[in-house]
């Protein structure tokens, strides 16, 4: 199963993205598409500023007190006939959801979009444990059954042309379920029958589902799922036990603060006045057996930094990835994580630490141009984060930006320094190489090593004045 | 310890800048924002709204000629029906009660459900069912492909505020917005998925 563990660091990951003509008309036009849709559905909302400051100020309000607000979830959900777990890593959050799944006796279960349980790889641990999971989604049954990775928060398989999609089906149907029909064709209308028919029984029978959240409200215990397909509803809805696997920063204090969400997720995520289907639940509903798998795996390390903790606002909505220049380019494989685009470049190093090379990288995948930090209806700001992140990484490591900025340092202190340097720069310019030997040449591989000029404008001052 | 007592103690070891005196209700929230607009009509603006999901609305004075309408247009007779809705809605309907529940594939096989709601909001033409007694539970608008919902004109408010204000969150929302619609292809727009791919709306 393909997995994001062990991705190369963003350069390398972007460069075979970059150079795919289909995949970079694919990323452009699915983003200029959606980036337009928001921008005339939040361009009718007159009020919102308003709205977007208050939804920031509930998610300040819940991450300053969020062990105040998590205990009131508890008690609310367990009121209402729920039952709570707590999963402080990824690890644990599966061994809950696959023990829940195995004391149902079912081998299979049906599953509802989720960026959670993407996140810690449930599926591949349901998988070692013998239990088949459905994914339902259109986009995310592409991804499973092309044995691919998610590209986008919102629509994942924006990577996919209608041609390779029907090609997928085809070859892969059958060993999922019901086959495609013998003589698809290659319209999105055609394909998403295709998918209707696939999972209909499944659903029908379904006994199991798992899902996520888009909001948990504390006050209340009522948990919120936002979709377009009605997939959500068949896997909330049908089956008799229903497990949401929900990261802990999910919460809202109130049931009023949805008023401020639901007008600012569906504007911000697809471009609609509203998404198609909105399913709220309280507790164990309609004779359903209900568990919650609270999640860290990461969150709180990203609570404690007082400057990256905003990232922990996000909403999911994926408005930073349709603006940002960065994502149009690249796409959404090169981040290494569930979460690409602007966020995942905070949100990835933050949940992980710096672990590795590819989250060194990710701060540096940005030019700062701010325009994440603008559409974002929680303004979180992006490029302040990404600025603090980089900061940490030269603090951290990074031995060859360390040695350039410490000579950099030695260099612009001292005017003698200065000026010896400058003058041999000056006398040694026709020898300017194209590329900067050794690791250095990690910076010319990108950019024109720039001629140094004949001389300074010291020297020129001094003949000249 | 257990990981919940372990979760929250790193919560509270994360937010030791938090000031040990401050409450939730310290931390400011601005609610400038707008819970109500006057101007439109909200009935010309929900069937705005609506006809641009695609669903099918009508303005209508007689439910129950209007239900025998919409049938006959469809080429529909059995509709799946909650305990709740008038039987004077019923007259040309071949009703299925869900009383006592029917089987989903049982659900599948029926031409399509008859419901009331407990709110319409205008401005983002959503519907809202709260499971109440001409509704019902919530696979039964959700198995049939044709979903023929009445709204009363004294259910519709104009936004998202008022209609969160109307409704009881201990109840099972679903919130439907035109029918069942996926753009994953190419972002190119289908409705109908695994939802009812047929919402027709009569607003009485």
């Amino acid at each position: 199963m393909n997995t994001f563990v062990g991705m190369p660091a963003f350069p390398e990951a972007s460069s075979a993205a970059v150079s795919d003509a289909q995949l970079r008309y694919n990323l452009r036009k699915a983003t200029h598409t959606i980036r337009a849709k928001r921008a005339a559905v939040v361009g009718e909302q007159p009020d919102w500023a308003a709205l977007r400051a208050a939804g920031a100020a509930i998610k300040d309000r819940t991450l300053r007190h969020l062990d105040v607000y998590l205990e009131r979830l508890e008690t609310a959900v367990t009121e209402a006939g729920g039952t709570v777990h707590w999963a402080a890593d990824a690890a644990e959050a599966n061994r809950i959801v696959t023990g829940l799944v195995k004391a149902t006796g079912e081998t299979e279960v049906v599953k509802v979009k989720s960026m959670a349980t993407q996140e810690i790889g449930l599926n591949e641990a349901l998988e070692a444990a013998g239990i088949r999971a459905y994914e339902t989604d259109l986009a995310e049954l592409i991804v499973q059954l092309g044995d691919d990775l998610p590209s986008h928060i919102l629509v994942p398989a924006i990577h996919r042309s209608r041609s390779e999609i029907r090609e997928i089906f085809l070859s892969k149907m059958a060993a999922w379920g019901r086959p495609a029909p013998a003589g698809l064709a290659d319209d999105p209308r055609a394909l998403a029958e295709a998918a209707r028919l696939h999972l209909r029984e499944r659903f029908l029978s379904a006994k199991v589902g798992i899902s996520g959240a888009n909001f948990a409200v504390a006050e209340t215990g009522t948990l919120v799922v936002l979709e377009s397909e009605g997939n959500g509803r068949m896997c909330l809805t049908l089956p008799e036990t229903l497990i949401s696997v929900v990261g802990i920063e999910k919460i809202v204090p109130t049931w009023r603060d949805l008023e401020v969400f639901m007008q600012l997720l569906p504007r911000s995520s697809t471009g609609e006045r509203m998404n198609p289907y909105t399913s709220t639940w309280t507790g164990a509903t309609e004779g359903q057996t209900f568990h919650l798998v609270l999640l860290d795996n990461g969150r709180t390390s990203v609570l404690a930094d007082e400057v990256g903790r905003q990232a922990l606002r996000c909403i999911r909505c994926s408005a930073c990835l349709n603006v940002c220049p960065v994502y149009e380019r690249a796409g959404g494989h090169a981040y290494g994580s569930v979460y690409p685009g602007p966020i995942g470049t905070i949100l990835t190093p933050q949940l992980r630490g710096m672990a590795s090379p590819l989250e060194e990288s990710l701060p540096y995948a940005s030019t700062l141009c701010g325009a994440c930090y603008e559409v974002c209806p929680v303004a979180i700001n992006i490029p302040e984060v990404l600025l603090d992140l980089r900061s940490k990484v030269v603090a951290h490591g990074h031995v060859g930006q360390r040695v350039a900025m410490g000579a950099a340092r030695r260099v612009l202190n001292s005017p003698r320094w200065l000026s010896v340097t400058q003058r041999s720069a000056g006398r040694l310019r026709r020898w300017t190489p194209r590329r900067l030997p050794g690791p250095l040449s990690a910076w010319s591989d990108t950019r024109d090593v720039p001629r140094p000029p004949k001389e300074s404008f010291r020297q020129w001052w001094a003949a000249n004045r | 310890m257990s990981s919940r007592d372990r979760i929250l103690a790193r919560v509270r070891s994360a937010l030791s800048d938090v000031p040990r005196e401050e409450n939730p209700g310290d931390v400011p929230v601005p609610r400038e924002y707008e819970r109500s607009r006057t101007g439109v009509d909200v009935v010309e603006l929900l069937v705005d709204r609506l006809t641009d999901y695609r669903a099918q609305v009508h303005e209508v004075s007689d439910v129950a000629a209007a239900v025998a309408e919409a049938l006959t247009r469809r080429e529909a007779r059995r509709l799946a029906v909650p305990p709740g809705v008038p039987d004077a809605w019923l007259r040309s309907v071949e009703a299925v009660h869900d009383d006592p529940p029917l089987p989903n594939v049982e659900l599948d096989s029926l031409d399509g459900v008859l419901t009331g709601c407990a709110v319409a909001i205008a401005e983002t033409g959503t519907i809202v069912l709260d499971a109440g007694p001409d509704q019902g539970r919530r696979a039964l608008t959700l198995v049939p492909d044709y979903h023929l919902c009445v709204v009363r004109r004294d259910q519709i408010v104009r936004t998202v505020p008022e209609a969160v204000g109307r409704l009881d969150p201990s109840r099972p929302l679903t919130w439907i917005s035109g029918p069942s619609a996926t753009s994953d292809i190419e972002l190119n727009r289908v409705e109908g998925v695994h939802g009812p791919r047929t919402l027709e709306v009569l607003i009485v």
